[in-house]
């Protein structure tokens, strides 16, 4: 396995999850089951150009995070990605597994197909990817937000 | 912060079952210290959070991860429980922050200690530090497999 030193967050790739569209954006870490992140997507899905959307779940601090990160990573297999973060973000009170398959019914996808999809390994790895390379990267906190790379914004506590 | 190459000081705490912990109990084994300010800060969940979430590969590397902050070891019960963590978490309760003094990273003025790293070798040596700029700031996990590489 490879370690987890430091290492610059990756460029977006051809399977980053990418919303908008250019050449220059924004990579967020984030965790689909952090407040703070619902509440900075509702801006960062508004700014003009790419964002890239890569997953951060912290189990130990959201413990319905992991599921809620591969139900969207298995949406994505289905072209609805971005429809699932949104969905989960702007309700996040309806989070469980019946509110993930009413919301699957009402994307129009295959149900079967989510929960098996959900559940794999593959599913499993690319979550990890990604939290990896934030790992990597020095990501210390939901969001975070690089910019070409570099960590623009993170929430500012005071301890 | 204590010197790269000093005997790290040894101590005796209780852990959050209220057990004593002794560094030298690791004797032979790696552990790195994690000063904290204090259980269920915003900060400090994040940080020990994230850690829970690499712990094994620490562990891989033969690190124990331990955690110190001034709070008893009964409201480090509940950090932990709240968390879902199975991180050490060490009572420098009484007296308050003796063991962060020590180690030169206890704050006088905010009576805590602040953010620190300290990875002590298999011979209770200091081998490595880390201390944030503010307590509101944490290293990356990344920062301790640097450490670790």
């Amino acid at each position: 396995m490879p370690d987890l030193s430091s290492a610059p967050v990756p460029p977006a790739g051809p399977d980053d999850h990418v919303r908008g569209e250019g050449e220059e954006g924004l990579i967020v870490y984030a965790d689909l089951g952090c407040p703070h992140c619902a509440a900075a997507w509702q801006r960062l899905r508004e700014e003009p150009g790419r964002l890239v959307f890569r997953h951060f779940p912290v189990a130990a601090k959201h413990p319905r995070s992991p599921a809620l990160h591969a139900a969207a990573e298995a949406a994505g297999r289905q072209g609805s990605f971005f429809e699932m973060v949104d969905s989960l973000y702007a309700d996040r009170g309806r989070v469980d597994d019946p509110h993930l398959w009413e919301r699957a019914q009402r994307f129009g996808l295959d149900l079967d197909r989510l929960e098996f999809d959900r559940r794999s390994p593959e599913t499993e790895a690319r979550i990890k990817r990604d939290f990896r390379s934030g790992i990597r990267g020095g990501v210390a906190g939901t969001p975070a937000v690089f910019d070409a790379c570099t960590l623009v914004a993170v929430r500012e506590r005071e301890f | 912060m204590i010197a790269v190459g000093e005997q790290a000081p040894d101590f005796t705490l209780r852990n959050q079952d209220g057990e004593k912990v002794s560094l030298s109990d690791f004797a032979g084994r790696k552990v790195m210290l994690v000063f904290y300010p204090g259980d269920f800060s915003p900060v400090c969940g994040d940080q020990l959070s994230i850690y829970q979430e690499v712990k094994p590969e620490i562990e891989e590397k033969g690190v124990e991860l331990v955690g110190v902050s001034v709070d008893s070891f009964f409201a480090h019960k509940a950090f932990q429980e709240k968390l879902g963590i199975d991180t050490v978490l060490l009572s420098d309760f009484e007296p308050k922050g003796e063991v962060a003094r020590a180690y030169d990273s206890y704050v006088e003025k905010m009576g805590f200690a602040n953010r620190t790293l300290v990875l002590v070798d298999e011979d209770g040596v200091v081998a490595w530090t880390y201390e944030s700029p503010n307590p509101g700031e944490f290293p990356g996990a990344n920062i301790i497999f640097d450490a670790l590489s």
